[in-house]
């Protein structure tokens, strides 16, 4: 199969979903010809092919998002982008009281078909440019909220996304971008709320999604060579989450740690860790574990940065403390 | 244009039918058929009522807080509005949105909304969707008219919006109805000029003010914006001077008012403005006051079945979380 870049993933669904249909509709900041098309150039390309279909919009994030769904409601198929995950936070109004309240609070009288495509987490450029807002996103009923970490699953779900009648967030990890990985060249599909295991192991679960999963998987192969088989379970979608899978893979290993880039407190890793007690309380021979990112403002320095985030080792060592029942 | 005698009265009825629903809800709420908070539109009936005549059923507008009176004027059923307000499962959105969120989207409203310049964009972006599908549409493209206050233009939604709708001459029409209060405070301590029309140059679009309470004057520049937007040139603002009778919600102490100042935009209710000129056409009383009638046994009615209508199952809270799955817990 051949190898191709996060990023080609992510254009070739757009490509595929735009010639496909011809309400998918592209905007955001500079997702024209700036850096190629976009800031992380995901949309390169694209206003040549799709004249018309791909708008550059001023600075004014409130908008993009509140036009997008006026868009949607009026029969398009918007796919927004914001050019990083901290500026959603200009268009949290429009996310939270807007978007995700419309099918409910009108009772399914109409459908909100859009996705808001947004490069999240650590990215060297401190404090207002790196942060992860994915629990964020996660806790607001009516959202759909996903996070690939392969240029496989990003493909399979962005295409999955626009085709969604519900509004989707979807979080692409800024280390990710240039990562390799096969894509098939024929069409194919993954359901948004299924996880995936990325590894099948006996010994402890990993729950993880996004880069975490590419630090988890570096991590179970180190992990490997002392012994301790690892699982990984892939979230891909933070909302809906597929608890399922979860606890089918903590009732077989009976550990289970959780493994996020954002912040410990109010994590996801907390809900996921509440929902593994509270359900499979009795398969547990070890109370779960969370590795997360400390909770700080990211600092510049390359060396702050790393000290503040998790990587494969701290995976690991978390993993052989558990395994040592270190808790 | 000048409107003919059978056009007047369609709209003085209209008009009465705002009034007297507002002021019947009001009454129910008093009475607990109604449990929540309401933002009564008594008072700017003209703005509802000559704004959307110049639209068609196509053509879609974006609602507010103080939303009863735009929905009766594009069409709503004020039987569906009552048992909304009420909580009722028969409501217009079972139960689920009450005054703030009560909607119709089938007659082209892209829903009420309790975020003052929440709606602003969600009408550019209709605006937007109907510039790129409409480009050979017999007539020209389908408008969307975006509603809100004067405490709105203070918001940031509302410059990012206008801003956007300027850039791509969108067929879109900013209706503000300047009622010269935002919540409690005055309009002219919230914003730095007074004349909100002049604002329409900052996003490169023509801007009018018009007699609020006047529904033809309000009409003539609404379709005059309609038919701008039509021909492809582009967004307009229009600030229509009006008054609310009432609080900014019911019960509101209206502390920041005095009693004169209410009494003197008293003096220019539209509704007795509209039925003197009824009168000078040659309208009869008798037609009037039967029109009216009509109107009460309408309203009548609706309170009515809001009160005979069943309150949803408690289960029914759950139900259209996502559009699709249209029911169950999903997380």
């Amino acid at each position: 199969m051949p190898e191709i870049t996060y990023r080609e993933a992510l254009k070739r669904a757009l490509r595929e979903e735009m010639q496909r249909d011809p309400t998918v509709v592209i905007w955001g900041e500079d997702v024209v010809a700036y850096a190629g098309g976009g800031a992380y150039g995901v949309t390169a390309g694209l206003a040549k092919e799709f004249p018309g279909r791909v708008r550059d919009t001023p600075i004014a994030e409130e908008a993009i998002v509140g036009v997008g769904l006026g868009a949607a409601m009026g029969g398009l198929r918007p796919v927004c982008e914001i050019m990083t995950v901290n500026f959603t936070l200009v268009a949290w109004d429009q996310i939270v009281n807007h978007v995700a309240k419309q099918s409910h609070m009108f009772n399914g009288q109409i459908k909100v078909p859009m996705v808001i495509r947004t490069p999240n987490g650590h990215g060297r450029t401190a404090a207002t440019h790196s942060q992860n807002f994915d629990a964020w996103f996660a806790s607001i009923p009516s959202l759909k909220v996903v996070a690939p970490a392969t240029p496989y699953d990003a493909k399979g779900l962005l295409k999955t996304a626009i085709r969604d009648d519900d509004p989707v967030i979807f979080l692409e990890h800024l280390q990710l971008y240039s990562t390799r990985g096969e894509v098939p060249d024929e069409e194919y599909l993954i359901p948004i709320g299924e996880a995936d295991y990325k590894r099948r192991g006996k010994d402890l679960s990993i729950i993880t999604w996004g880069r975490m999963t590419i630090e988890s998987l570096k991590a179970a192969r180190i992990l490997a060579e002392e012994g301790i088989d690892v699982e990984i379970v892939d979230l891909r979608t933070l909302r809906p989450l597929d608890v399922p899978t979860i606890l089918e893979s903590v009732r077989k290993t009976n550990r289970a740690i959780v493994v996020e880039e954002g912040w410990r407190t109010g994590g996801l890793g907390a809900e996921i860790a509440a929902t593994i007690q509270e359900q499979a309380f009795n398969y547990l021979d070890a109370p779960v574990a969370r590795v997360a990112g400390l909770e700080v403002p990211m600092p510049y320095a390359r060396n702050l940065e790393r000290a503040t985030i998790p990587f494969a080792e701290d995976v690991v060592e978390a993993a052989r403390a558990m395994m040592r029942n270190e808790y | 244009m000048e409107p003919t005698t059978e056009w007047l009265l369609e709209r003085y009825r209209l008009m009465v039918l705002i009034r007297q629903f507002e002021l019947r809800a009001i009454e129910e709420r008093q009475r607990g058929l109604i449990p929540g908070f309401i933002h009564p539109y008594v008072g700017q009936e003209a703005c509802a009522v000559g704004a959307c005549a110049a639209l068609t059923r196509e053509d879609v507008i974006t609602s507010t807080h103080r939303g009863h009176g735009h929905l009766i004027a594009k069409g709503g059923d004020v039987r569906l509005m009552m048992a909304e307000l009420a909580a009722r499962k028969t409501g217009y959105c079972a139960g689920k949105g009450g005054s703030l969120h009560m909607t119709d989207f089938d007659l082209g409203i892209l829903g009420a909304n309790g975020i003052v310049a929440g709606g602003i964009p969600m009408a550019v972006g209709a605006a937007l969707a109907f510039k790129m599908q409409d480009q050979r549409r017999p007539g020209g493209t389908r408008v969307a008219l975006a509603f809100f206050g004067d405490g709105a233009t203070n918001q940031g939604a509302f410059h990012e919006a206008l801003n956007l709708a300027g850039v791509w001459k969108l067929p879109a029409i900013f209706f503000c109805e300047n009622n010269l209060y935002g919540e409690g405070t005055p309009q002219h301590k919230q914003g730095a000029i007074t004349q909100l029309s002049a604002r329409a140059a900052a996003y490169g679009m023509p801007g009018v003010t018009v007699d609020g309470n006047d529904v033809v004057a309000v009409y003539q520049a609404t379709a005059e914006a309609v038919a701008r937007a039509r021909r492809g040139e582009g967004p307009s603002f229009i600030e229509a001077l009006t008054y609310r009778f009432r609080g900014h919600y019911e019960g509101d102490p209206q502390v920041y008012r005095s009693r004169e100042e209410v009494a003197a935009w008293q003096a220019r209710d539209p509704i007795p403005r509209l039925r003197a000129l009824l009168s000078a056409r040659g309208v009869r009383e008798e037609q009037i006051a039967a029109l009216e009638r009509e109107v009460e046994q309408q309203i009548e009615a609706a309170v009515q079945f809001a009160r005979e209508s069943p309150l949803a199952d408690p289960q029914e809270a759950l139900i259209g979380v996502y559009g699709d799955t249209h029911g169950g817990a999903v997380f």
